[in-house]
């Protein structure tokens, strides 16, 4: 009853989102004010109905209703609690719904928070998150439907994936969704201004803070699914260019290039055709990474079961999306008309700047994910392009960027003088380059690319500085937007000091371990006490016990497993680490090697990778306090100011 | 005219992607094909002390399926290969992939055994040597035992007629 509960909503859903596409958008054209008044309330009863079947979902996975084949085929009676509830998105089918669920979400917020936008901006907004909606609830329907039975029902279920029975996995998918998922809002308001045919500094002012509560959800996402792979791959890797990873770093830099562009549209009125393209560009990544990740195009290691009746779906809608928005762009771009003016060195330039290098990274990133596919569709063979491939062409882009970074918060908008802001950090400049130089040179071994990366992380964080002192001896105060971009640019220098340590001076070691035996390593000694069995809810293991000592002192007793997963027989690696500040220690059980209890062990050092984690949640708890800053909440005399701008724009 | 790119860049994609969309990456040509099977002697599930190679099988062209039961795809297959051992198209051997040979035998007892025999290769070291990467994998080896096609991936009935028919055609069988 349950699972039919579930369907039955989410078509009452699709015809919410029907609705409350076609007829504000119909209003908005005729200037019906009956018909645009559909959209909110439309909005916030397609949310409602979606959320009741993402509901009924939950429930047969925890009650264990095996006669839903999804629920069969990803949960099992013996799996915990919590993880029942997360296996509800651990399928293609699931996470898909989770997927229309925050999209219903998205649009339901902008419902809530539009009270202040012009009637048939809302109106227009809206439309679109509807017709978005409705492609995906269609999608969901037709091709993955999460409430399909199978009768007679399965006495057992299949369990979920292992690798996913880690509570990292338990908010990375929906942290990574709101951020894919919220583009849709940037695109939105893109389209909506579009088709108004009024691109202006108050468009842009509308999107800012959506675009950024985006970027900070996507930051979050993609960083829990970095330390996930590093934590519960048992590599001690954390980025591997895989396609899936890629296909959430893509939004993610497009996305970034946006907040930057849309800064300098709102402020100066520059760039208004560019900052349309980017944010169209943006959502148009992320419906790409769900169609690369679900139809099977390239084979990763995490993409889901594929189907070609899904990947059709999907390219289709993606043609539709896509292709529909860049012809309306095409023919709505005589109507964008330029903005002001600014000179060669200013604020202006320095973001543009910024932004190419960006889009440049981009592109190379999009070339390496899909040129096995474009060679392979060509008939020219099957390669992939891997690690190499993306740091050769990757650091060369954004370590520039990264330059920028610290030079453009503090150069002028509009009219900068070049030598004033030369002869301001010359002196600083050589400083940031002796002491980056001295601290690779301090470090057991000199290597070039560390020294790059202190230099870039000190050169920003000393700009950070800067321009804290420049604004308080101004007298200004410190609005949130000031405190997030500050913040989210630290964040960056720390990630990039933790990046530049963790990918020049890990170490690891492969050692065969009998009982009692000892390795060391990076200047730690480990002792193996042997492995033995332990039970878990719905796993066997063995566990291994490591002494960790440093100069005779114990540092860590560390408890690696290795575990085997009844109903599914999948064995997984259960790493286990001692973290700090400045390093992790860890260590991974590999395979018993004889009969005396001996195992082949791998050891990792990992200094400063927590930085990273570090520099990530910076990055977001800043675009957290931009996108919450006062200025976007729109008093009423600051928006009918905005709807002053908007009238002078059009 | 510059406005038109970003559409054109677009569409040029999506004819690349909607080709993608007919490809396999995960079917990697096989350096084994047109080589000789490599040799191995492992003991069969289910018949203590007995023990099966490739060698036995000279003289018929056979197909080796690597499977293991914890293998859900292999699971979808089955059906398809009980069919072709009920019509005695092709003798099919089972290789027990990484997996326990109790399980397996118990497995096959249970849902009906396609195979003339399962070989069990407990410690991937013939799956090594065959370059398996992941089951289910199929391969064709002909009458003097040589591999003339690997599939990755269930055998359905439409991969069984636009593939395997079309090479036992050309085997004259």
């Amino acid at each position: 009853m349950i699972p039919e509960l579930g369907q039955f909503a989410l078509i009452v859903a699709l015809l919410l989102a029907l609705v409350q596409a076609m007829l504000p958008l119909a209003g908005a054209w005729r200037n019906d004010a009956a018909l645009m008044s559909v959209a909110r309330p439309a909005a916030l009863a397609q949310f409602g109905f979606v959320l009741v079947a993402f509901v009924c979902l939950a429930i047969s996975f925890m009650v264990n209703d095996f006669s839903v084949l999804n629920v069969a085929r990803n949960s099992y009676s013996r799996l915990p609690e919590l993880y029942r509830f997360t296996a509800t998105w651990g399928s293609h089918e699931g996470s898909l719904l989770l997927w229309v669920l925050m999209l219903a979400f998205w649009g339901a917020a902008v419902a809530v928070f539009s009270r202040r936008l012009p009637d048939a901006m809302a109106a227009r907004v809206i439309g679109v998150m509807g017709l978005i909606s409705i492609g995906f609830i269609v999608f969901t329907l037709t091709t993955s439907n999460p409430f399909e039975r199978q009768l007679p029902a399965a006495i057992e279920g299949n369990d979920m994936n292992p690798l996913l029975q880690d509570w990292g996995m338990i908010i990375h998918p929906p942290m990574l969704y709101m951020g894919y998922v919220g583009f849709a809002v940037a695109f939105a308001f893109a389209i909506a201004a579009l088709l108004s045919g009024r691109l202006d500094a108050a468009w842009a002012r509308w999107s800012r803070p959506w675009t950024i509560a985006a970027w900070t959800f996507l930051t979050l996402g993609i960083v829990l699914g970095s330390w996930w792979a590093y934590r519960e791959l048992g590599w001690g890797g954390w980025w591997f260019w895989d396609p899936t990873e890629n296909a959430s770093f893509m939004p993610w830099i497009a996305g970034t290039a946006l907040i930057h562009s849309l800064a300098a549209t709102e402020k100066r009125g520059v760039f208004k055709a560019w900052t349309v393209l980017l944010a169209l560009t943006t959502f148009s990544l992320s419906l790409l990474g769900t169609f690369l990740v679900r139809s099977g195009v390239l084979s990763s290691v995490h993409a889901f079961a594929t189907d070609p009746a899904r990947g059709a779906f999907i390219l289709g809608f993606l043609v539709v999306v896509v292709g529909g928005s860049l012809a309306l762009y095409a023919w709505r771009a005589p109507r964008i008309i330029a903005g002001g003016g600014y000179s060669g060195f200013s604020r202006e330039s320095l973001l543009l700047a910024n932004n190419v290098l960006l889009i440049a990274a981009l592109g190379a990133v999009l070339l390496g994910t899909l040129y096995p596919l474009v060679v392979d569709a060509l008939g020219l063979g099957k390669i992939s392009v891997g690690p190499p491939y993306f740091n050769a062409v990757f650091v060369p882009l954004i370590a520039p960027a990264l330059f920028l970074m610290g030079i453009g918060p503090l150069a002028r908008w509009r009219n900068g003088r070049l030598a004033d802001v030369a002869a301001r950090l010359k002196w600083p400049f050589a400083a940031v380059l002796a002491s980056g130089f001295a601290l690779a040179f301090a470090l057991d071994e000199f290597k070039p690319w560390a020294a790059l990366g202190f230099c870039l992380a000190l050169w920003i964080a000393y700009t950070v500085g800067l321009a804290f002192r420049d604004r308080l001896r101004g007298g200004g105060d410190l609005p949130r937007a000031f405190w997030g971009m500050q913040l989210a640019h630290f964040g960056m220098a720390v990630g990039v000091a933790g990046i530049a340590v963790v990918a020049a001076y890990s170490s690891e070691r492969d050692v065969r371990m009998a009982p009692g035996g000892s390795a060391e390593l990076a200047g730690y000694t480990f002792t193996f006490r042997g492995a033995g069995p332990r039970e878990g809810p719905n796993f066997h293991a063995m566990r291994g016990t490591v002494e960790v000592s440093r100069n005779g002192a114990r540092v860590a007793t560390l408890h690696p497993e290795k575990r085997v997963y009844t109903a599914s027989g999948m064995a997984m690696t259960e790493a286990s680490v001692h973290p700090n500040f400045f390093r992790d220690v860890y260590v991974a059980l590999g395979e018993p090697l004889d009969d005396q209890g001996a195992w082949s062990v791998r050891l990792f050092h990992k200094p400063f990778i927590n930085w990273l984690w570090l520099g990530a949640l910076l990055m977001a708890i800043g675009g957290f306090l931009a996108a919450t800053d006062r200025r976007y909440r729109l008093g009423r005399a600051a928006s009918r100011a905005a709807a002053k701008l908007a009238a002078q724009g059009a | 005219m510059k406005r038109w790119l970003p559409l054109a860049l677009f569409a040029l994609l999506a004819g690349f992607l909607a080709k993608g969309l007919f490809l396999n990456p995960g079917e990697v040509p096989s350096p084994l094909i047109d080589r000789t099977a490599p040799a191995f002697s492992l003991p069969l599930v289910g018949e203590p002390g007995r023990s099966f190679g490739p060698e036995t099988m000279r003289g018929q062209a056979w197909l080796l399926n690597v499977w293991a039961p914890w293998c859900v795809s292999c699971r979808q297959e089955h059906p398809t290969l009980m069919q072709l051992a009920r019509e005695n198209r092709v003798p099919i051997v089972g290789l027990n992939w990484k997996d326990d040979a109790r399980e397996a035998a118990a497995l096959l007892a249970r849902t009906g055994s396609p195979y003339v025999a399962v070989p069990d290769d407990r410690d991937g070291r013939v799956g090594i040597d065959y370059g398996v990467t992941g089951t289910p994998e199929t391969y064709l080896i002909d009458r003097d035992g040589i591999i003339r096609l690997k599939h990755i991936g269930p055998i359905t009935p439409a991969v069984w007629r636009d593939r395997f028919e079309p090479e036992l055609k050309a085997l004259g069988l």
